[in-house]
C-alpha cells in the first residue's frame, strides 16, 4: 500500500450544510460547491456547470446528483460527470468526513488519474 | 516456569470474547485476572432492552458465569475499579471497595468501554434524570415504571428508541425528543426513518423531531423539560441516550496514545508494546466503534496476538438492527464515508423497492459491481445476505434487475405482474378500504360492460378511496377485457413514479399525506428521495394542501424561491421590491437609489409589471439590501416565485379622462390580498381602468376590466412562450366580489393545477364552462375556495426578506471558510 501524506484543512461542521443543501468555499481562488447529501455524505466539485458556467452550489441536491439551477443539467457528485445526454465534467476536490468535521484535502483536486482507490486504500 | 500474567481491564463482551478465543487455542499459557468495576459477571449489554421490555431476564443474558471463570481457572475480581496503570513497573492498582490492591502484569488488556454522554443541561443532575448503559440503569428504569408516568428520552437513536420502546411496554407514557429531523439518521435514510417514526406514533410514543431539550426542570427530582421552541412537557424521568464516548482516561493517565479513544494498531497493540487494548475504549484507523460486530472481529484480533500470531483487524462495515419487538429494521455499510477517491467508473447508483400496503422499503446502494449499502424497514429476511454480499464484495452485476427481490428469488424466472393478478383467488381481497374482492369486480367488469377505471369505481367502490390498488384494479380490467382496455395514458409526475399530477394531489388529499417521505412511501416512487423534478411540486403540493400542519421543504425549492431573490447568469441576484399596484413615491426612489449608490449595484431596470428590477447583487449581500429596503418599507416583491408576482394597474378615474372605476385602488386592494400566496406557476394580474386596457390585463393570468357597470373578470391569457388573449370569467359589480370571485378562481388554479402549469394550461385543460361553473354559477363551491383560499394566507403572508434580516437561513448567504490545518497521513 502506497502511503501519501495530504494535508487536510478543517471546513467546519457537517450541520454547517442543510442536508440535500451545499455551502460554497475559496480555495486558492477556486470557488468550490461542498454539498451533503440527504444520507449525510459529503462532496466537493468546483462551483461551475460544465455547460454555461451556472453556480451548482445552488442546485437542488437529489441523491448523489446536484442539477444545476442556470439550465438544468444533472451533475454527477461521486463521478463529476453529466447525466444524460449531456456531457461534461466537473472538477472534484478531496472532502471527507472525521466525525461531524468536514475535512477536505487542500490543493488537492481528484484527478482521473489519482481515482484509482488501491493507489490511496 | 511460571505462566505470563495477562491482566484485563474491564469486562464487558469484547474482552469476554476475547478470552474464549485465547482459551480455545491455548487454555495454559496466561495465568489471568479480570477487573470488574461492576458486581457482577459477565452479560450481553446488547440485551439490556429486551431485559427493559420485559421479553428477557437479567439470568437470561449472562454470557459468562461464574463457573465458567472457574472452569477456565480466570480470576475475576467484582466490583473492583482500577485506578492507575504503572506502564514501566508493568503494575495496575486497583480499588475493591475502598481498599487498594495492586495487580503486576506481563500483558495488559485494556477494555474500559465507553461512558454514555450526560449532556450538560441546566437540571441534568436532578433525580430522575439517567443515562441509559448497565443493568443497574434497566433496574432503575424499571422501578420506577412499575409506578407508571410520563419518560422523556432525549435522542432518537438505536438506544434512545430501544429505551423508549421498553419504557412503553412497561407502562409509561413516553416521548422521544431528537435533534435531527429523522430518527436514527445515522442509521437510516429519510424513507425508512419515516417509516419508524410511523411505527413508534402508532404506538402511542411520541416523537418530537427537530427539537432539543434546554432545560430540565425540577427542584430536587426531574418534573419536565423545557424545549428550544419554549413547549415544555411534564415528566417523571428523563433518559439521555445521545451517544457514546470512548473510556480513555485511565490509559490517558497512563501516557498511552489516545485520540478519541485509545490508539490502536491493525494488532489491537496500544503505543506500550505490552498494553493492548480493544472494544468500545479504542480508536482503530481514526474509527471508534460502538456495535458488536466489529468488536468481535477486534477479540479474534487480539486473541492471536496475545498467541504471537497475526490476524490484523482492518476495520469494519457495521450493520444495525433495532431490537424492538415488531420492528424490522436492517441497514448496513457506510452511507455517510464514501471513500474521498471515488473512481469515475464506480458511480453509485440506487434500487429502492416500496410496498406501501405491507409498509415496506427496501434499498439498496450500488457502486459499480458491488453492494455498498443496505436499508430495510418491514421486511430484514435478506439483510444478512445483503451483508454478506457486501462484505465479499460480490460482483452481482449478473442479478441486478432481480437483486432487490432477495436471495430465494435468484434464478427465478423473472415474474410476470400480469400473471401473478390472473392466478389470484376469486375471494382474494383487491381493494383493503372498501373490502372488494377479486371476483366482484370481475363479474361486474363483464356483466355490466364496464370499459374505463371511474365506471369500476363508481360500480364496485373498488379504488375509489385511497387508490393504492389502482394498478390492480386496472390489472383485472386488461385481464377481463383483454387488448379494448386501454390504460389512460397519463404523463406521470417523473421518472420516479408512474404516476401523473392529477393522482398524486388525489392520493395526497384522500390518504392525507403530509411530508414527502410520506408521499414517496404511500405512493411507492422507485427512488429513495424523488429528483428535482418531483421534489419541488410535491412540495408544493403540500404547501397548498395542508398549509397550517406543513413545514415548507426548503431543500426541495428552487433557488430563487429558497433565497427570494432571482439568479442570473453570472451567479449574482436581481432584487425586486414589491410596489403595490405599481405605485411609488419620492421616499420609496429616494430608498432605493441609496441602496443602489451604497452597494455599488450595476443596474437598475424597469419591469414589464410596473416594478424596479436591481440587479447584479452578489448573495452575500442579500441580507444587507434587504435590511436597507425593509426600513423604507418595502417587501419582497416575489419577482422569483412560482406565485402571485404582480398586479399591473393604470391611473384609473382617479386621473384619466376616460377612467370609469378606481382602477389603481383595486389593484393595489387585490395585490394586498393576494401577495405572498403560492401557486403551480407564476400569477400575474392586471386591472384596466377601462376597456382601451391600457394595464394589458387582456394578456395576463388574471385581469380586470373597468366598465361603468361595473368589472369584468377576465383570465387565461399568455405573453410569454404562447400569446393568447384572456377569457371572460364574468362580471361583477362591487370591488368586493371581484376580490371574492378572482381569490376563488386563483384557489381553484392552486387546487387543480399541475405544478409548473400556467393558468391557460390548466384552464385548457380542465375547461373554461367548468371554471366558470364553478365560480361564477355556485355561490357554494366559490365560497368553499374562497374560504380555504384565506386560511392559507393566514400563514403564507409573511415577508420572506425581513425574516433573513432577523437572520432565518444565515447559512445561505454565508461561505464556510477554512480555519484549521492538520496533517493526517
Amino acid at each position: 500500500m502506497m502511503e501519501h501524506t495530504i494535508d487536510w484543512l478543517d471546513i467546519g461542521n457537517i450541520d454547517d450544510i442543510p442536508p440535500q443543501g451545499s455551502r460554497r468555499i475559496q480555495m486558492d481562488g477556486t470557488r468550490i460547491a461542498v454539498f451533503r447529501t440527504a444520507t449525510d455524505e459529503v462532496y466537493a466539485l468546483e462551483d461551475r456547470c460544465p455547460h454555461a458556467g451556472g453556480p451548482l452550489s445552488e442546485g437542488i441536491v437529489h441523491g448523489n446528483c446536484v442539477t444545476c439551477p442556470l439550465h438544468g443539467w444533472v451533475i454527477s457528485m461521486h463521478s463529476g460527470t453529466a447525466q444524460g445526454a449531456d456531457q461534461g465534467n466537473v472538477r472534484r476536490y478531496r472532502i471527507r468526513r472525521d466525525g461531524d468535521r468536514l475535512l477536505m484535502g487542500k490543493d488537492l483536486e481528484v484527478s482521473d488519474a489519482a481515482t484509482k482507490p488501491a493507489e490511496y486504500g | 516456569m511460571s505462566k505470563e500474567k495477562l491482566l484485563v481491564i474491564g469486562n464487558g463482551m469484547a474482552p469476554g470474547r476475547m478470552l474464549e478465543h485465547l482459551l480455545e487455542s491455548d487454555p495454559s499459557r496466561y495465568a489471568i485476572t479480570v477487573l470488574n468495576a461492576e458486581p457482577r459477571v459477565n452479560y450481553n449489554r446488547l440485551m439490556l432492552s429486551p431485559v427493559l421490555s420485559g421479553d428477557k431476564r437479567y439470568e437470561d443474558i449472562i454470557t459468562h458465569d461464574d463457573d465458567w471463570y472457574a472452569a477456565h481457572a480466570i480470576t475475576l475480581k467484582k466490583s473492583t475499579r482500577a485506578e492507575h496503570i504503572d506502564t514501566a513497573a508493568h503494575i495496575v492498582t486497583a480499588h475493591t471497595n475502598g481498599e487498594p490492591c495492586t495487580y503486576p502484569y506481563d500483558k495488559l488488556v485494556i477494555a474500559t468501554g465507553s461512558n454514555p454522554i450526560r449532556i450538560p443541561l441546566p437540571g441534568h443532575t436532578l433525580d430522575g434524570v439517567m443515562v441509559y448503559r448497565d443493568l443497574d440503569d434497566v433496574d432503575y428504569m424499571l422501578r420506577l415504571a412499575s409506578e407508571g408516568g410520563k419518560a422523556v428520552v432525549i435522542g432518537g437513536g438505536l438506544l434512545g428508541l430501544e429505551a423508549a420502546a421498553g419504557l412503553k411496554e412497561q407502562g409509561m407514557d413516553v416521548c422521544v425528543v431528537h435533534l435531527s429531523k429523522h430518527l436514527m439518521d445515522k442509521q437510516l435514510d429519510s424513507a425508512a426513518s419515516h417509516l419508524l417514526q410511523l411505527e413508534f406514533e402508532r404506538r402511542g410514543i411520541e416523537v418530537r423531531i427537530s427539537t432539543s431539550t434546554t432545560e430540565i426542570l425540577g427542584d430536587t427530582r426531574v418534573t419536565g423539560v423545557l424545549f428550544s421552541n419554549e413547549d415544555s412537557l411534564d415528566c417523571d424521568l428523563v433518559v439521555m441516550a445521545v451517544g457514546i464516548r470512548p473510556s480513555t482516561a485511565l490509559a490517558d493517565e497512563a501516557g498511552l496514545e489516545c485520540a478519541h479513544g485509545i490508539i490502536v494498531d491493525d494488532d489491537m497493540r496500544t503505543s506500550d508494546a505490552k498494553v493492548f487494548a480493544l472494544g468500545e475504549c479504542v480508536e482503530h484507523r481514526g474509527t471508534c466503534y460502538g456495535l458488536v460486530a466489529p468488536l468481535y472481529d477486534m477479540a479474534r484480533t487480539l486473541a492471536n496476538t496475545l498467541l504471537d500470531d497475526s490476524k490484523p483487524f482492518s476495520g469494519a462495515v457495521m450493520a444495525t438492527q433495532l431490537k424492538v419487538n415488531g420492528v424490522k429494521l436492517y441497514s448496513a455499510g457506510q452511507f455517510g464515508d464514501l471513500p474521498d477517491t471515488p473512481a469515475v467508473d464506480d458511480e453509485v447508483e440506487e434500487i429502492v423497492l416500496r410496498d406501501a400496503a405491507a409498509g415496506i422499503y427496501k434499498r439498496l446502494l450500488l457502486k459499480g459491481k458491488n453492494i455498498s449499502g443496505v436499508v430495510m424497514y418491514g421486511d430484514t429476511e435478506d439483510g444478512a445476505w445483503f451483508f454478506d454480499l457486501l462484505k465479499r464484495r460480490v460482483d452481482i452485476s449478473e442479478m441486478r434487475d432481480t437483486l432487490i427481490f432477495g436471495q430465494a428469488y435468484q434464478g427465478g424466472e423473472p415474474l410476470d405482474p400480469m400473471e401473478a393478478v390472473a392466478a389470484l383467488p376469486d375471494e382474494s381481497e383487491i381493494c383493503g378500504c372498501n373490502g372488494i374482492c377479486k371476483k366482484t369486480i370481475t363479474t361486474a367488469i363483464v356483466s355490466q360492460g364496464l370499459r374505463t377505471l371511474d365506471q369500476v369505481r363508481s360500480h364496485t367502490k373498488a379504488s375509489s378511496s385511497c387508490g393504492t390498488c389502482t394498478s390492480l384494479v386496472e390489472k383485472l380490467m386488461v385481464l377481463s377485457l383483454g387488448d379494448s382496455y386501454q390504460p389512460a395514458a397519463v404523463p406521470p409526475v417523473c421518472p420516479c413514479t408512474q404516476l401523473g399530477h392529477d393522482e398524486v394531489r388525489r392520493r395526497i388529499r384522500v390518504q392525507s399525506l403530509k411530508s414527502i417521505p410520506a408521499i414517496m412511501q404511500a405512493l411507492e416512487w422507485n427512488s429513495s428521495g424523488g429528483c428535482a423534478k418531483c421534489r419541488p411540486a410535491l412540495n408544493y403540493y403540500l404547501v397548498c394542501e395542508w398549509p397550517s400542519d406543513y413545514a415548507d421543504d426548503y431543500q426541495s425549492r428552487f433557488i430563487n424561491e429558497r433565497v427570494h431573490a432571482n439568479i442570473q447568469k453570472d451567479g449574482t441576484y436581481s432584487v425586486v421590491p414589491r410596489m403595490w399596484g405599481g405605485m411609488t413615491s419620492s421616499s420609496e426612489l429616494r430608498a432605493i437609489a441609496d441602496v443602489v449608490d451604497k452597494f455599488d449595484i450595476p443596474a437598475v431596470k424597469v419591469t414589464g409589471g410596473q416594478r424596479i428590477d436591481l440587479l447584479g447583487i452578489e448573495k452575500v449581500d442579500l441580507p444587507a439590501v434587504w435590511a436597507d429596503l425593509g426600513e423604507a418599507g418595502f417587501v419582497s416583491g416575489h419577482a422569483y416565485a412560482k406565485g402571485l408576482r404582480t398586479v399591473k394597474t393604470c391611473v384609473g378615474k382617479q386621473w384619466c379622462r376616460f377612467g370609469t372605476q378606481d382602477s389603481t385602488a383595486l389593484g393595489i386592494r387585490l395585490e394586498h390580498y393576494l401577495w405572498g400566496s403560492w401557486t403551480p406557476a407564476k400569477v400575474k394580474l392586471a386591472v384596466s381602468g377601462c376597456p382601451r386596457n391600457c394595464a394589458e390585463a387582456t394578456c395576463k393570468d388574471i385581469g380586470v376590466i373597468c366598465v361603468d357597470s361595473g368589472f369584468e373578470i377576465h383570465f387565461a391569457g399568455a405573453a410569454g412562450l404562447d400569446i393568447k388573449g384572456t377569457v371572460v370569467l364574468g362580471h361583477v359589480s362591487s370591488e368586493d366580489e371581484v376580490l371574492d370571485h378572482v381569490t376563488a378562481l386563483l384557489q381553484m388554479y392552486r387546487e387543480q393545477g399541475h405544478y409548473l402549469e400556467r393558468i391557460y394550461k390548466w384552464a385548457k385543460r380542465i375547461g373554461v364552462d367548468e371554471i366558470r361553473k364553478q365560480i361564477m354559477d355556485n355561490s357554494k363551491m366559490r365560497r368553499g375556495y374562497h374560504d380555504r383560499f384565506n386560511a392559507s394566507q393566514a400563514i403564507a403572508q409573511i415577508d420572506p426578506w425581513a425574516e433573513r434580516v432577523d437572520g432565518h437561513d444565515n447559512h445561505e448567504f454565508n461561505t464556510l471558510k477554512a480555519h484549521r490545518l492538520q496533517v493526517v497521513a
